[in-house]
């Protein structure tokens, strides 16, 4: 009860002054961090690391600092352990929110940044995944070319780079264009 | 001889380095034979095409499996750090991977200090840590998409998943993308842009526009640029300037394009094998595919 009532706190008092990061040995933790405190109701982000500690493809996550040990506590109970835990001290990148949608007679491309995924809208079955340049997007299309948008694996769930993250967000407009 | 540097998405696919050959849809380096859908594969396959059409030596590849965890291509970017001087190389073309910024550097000055260094090319995850890194200068030829020219062009994005909307926005036409990309250091010597007109450009401007024959569809699917990248840095190792391989390679690659009769849904394998009509098209006679 009393952690319900502290996430909902954490919620509507947000200012960037008081945000903390957590920092991941790489960006399948981030996902899986994302997942289970998004699942949580953590009021929570996914954003670009600062500079100081860039080293290829990051992701870092914003959180409300005074929620660290709450949020440290229920990560750990699935053995989920961020590497550095940072207050914000500058303006965190934003992941990609512009979407390009086009349409090839019966096929929808919708690209997210550098990924692009199309769909036969008449079948619904996903028949390209092209772009990015991480070794998990020929995997990625791989598992997810010829399958139905209910039933593909999600990017997230397979993917581990911010490749495979981009191509979540260009899933997602496609299953709501299509699907919804 | 032309080398190329790139990942198999299989976890258990070992390290291997070695001579790649064709073999109907499969690409065969020592004991492995691997499927060729997009990604390196699909870059291997187009540029063994164009290399056999020119007559030269199968391409060597060092290639490992990696499906998104990078540990395969730490493994592969120690082994080039250590051992990338033994074998000659004219031209090394580094493709999907794994960006580690660390890694890399290590990586890149053994290049540079081979004897004779070779002229490099970048795409994909190469590319996007050579931009990373501040280091794409040291590169003679980036490929980049649209998506990913606007990332080069954005000064503060350290991947394209980053890339300000402002700067992806429709708007904002190629040339003026190409600009910041060079204002900003963020760019190869020169850079051929894939999209419905294909660019080459260098810090002087556009030298080039390909437009024909037009398929908008190739866009859409997967492997596309990879044979692009594959194409060009065989003519490259060829020996053609990068000026001329780059729109020959354009050119050759929208003629596949369109000799396979494609849908959004064609697979990448369809246009590998049209590369060698393509290639008598743009090269036989010095004619450059005039009537394409």
């Amino acid at each position: 009860m009393l952690k319900i009532f502290r996430k909902k706190r954490a919620k509507s008092g947000q200012s960037k002054q008081d945000r903390g990061i957590l920092v991941f040995e790489n960006t399948t933790e981030v996902i899986k961090a994302e997942n289970i405190l998004t699942a949580g109701g953590w009021s929570i982000e996914v954003k670009g690391p600062p500079p100081e500690i860039r080293s290829g493809c990051d992701l870092v996550i914003e959180f409300p600092l005074i929620e660290e040990l709450s949020i440290i506590r229920e990560l750990s109970e699935v053995n989920i352990k961020p590497v550095q835990v940072v207050p914000v001290t500058s303006v965190l990148l934003e992941p990609v929110d512009l979407l390009h949608e086009k349409e090839y007679g019966k096929y929808l491309m919708v690209r997210a940044a550098n990924m692009k995924i199309t769909v036969d809208k008449e079948t619904q079955l996903i028949v390209n995944v092209s772009g990015g340049g991480c070794p998990d997007v020929p995997y990625l299309a791989e598992q997810m070319v010829n399958k139905h948008l209910d039933s593909a694996p999600h990017p997230r769930d397979v993917g581990y780079t911010l490749c495979a993250y981009a191509l979540q967000i260009a899933y997602e407009r496609v299953v709501k264009l299509c699907l919804v | 001889m032309l080398g190329i540097v790139g990942t198999i998405p299989e976890q258990n696919f070992p390290l291997h380095c070695g001579t790649a050959h064709l073999d109907g849809d499969h690409i065969l380096i020592e004991d492995e034979s691997i499927a060729i859908n997009r990604g390196t594969p699909a870059m291997i396959a187009a540029a063994a095409e164009t290399l056999s059409y020119m007559g030269k030596p199968h391409p060597f590849c060092y290639l490992v499996g990696d499906i998104g965890n990078g540990v395969g291509c730490k493994n592969l970017y120690k082994y080039l750090t250590d051992h990338i001087a033994d074998t000659a190389l004219k031209t090394l073309a580094l493709h999907y991977f794994q960006p580690d910024l660390g890694l890399f550097k290590q990586m890149l000055t053994a290049i540079k200090a081979m004897p004779g260094p070779p002229i490099l090319i970048a795409d994909a995850g190469f590319m996007y840590v050579a931009k990373m890194g501040g280091d794409a200068s040291s590169f003679d030829l980036f490929t980049p998409d649209a998506g990913e020219l606007a990332y080069l062009a954005d000064e503060k994005a350290p991947h394209p998943f980053y890339t300000r909307g402002f700067i992806l926005h429709e708007e904002n036409l190629v040339p003026d993308l190409i600009q910041k990309a060079y204002q900003h250091n963020n760019a190869a010597n020169y850079l051929l842009v894939k999209g419905a007109t294909d660019y080459i450009a260098s810090k002087s401007g556009i030298i080039a526009q390909i437009d024909s024959p037009s398929e908008e569809v190739l866009e859409a699917i997967g492997g596309t640029g990879d044979t692009l990248t594959g194409i060009v840095s065989a003519l490259i190792a060829s020996g053609m300037d990068i000026e001329s391989a780059s729109a020959k390679a354009a050119k050759v690659n929208r003629i596949a394009g369109f000799l396979a009769k494609p849908t959004a849904a064609t697979q990448v394998y369809d246009i590998i094998k049209e590369i060698p009509r393509a290639l008598d098209e743009v090269l036989r006679s010095g004619e450059e595919g005039k009537g394409w």
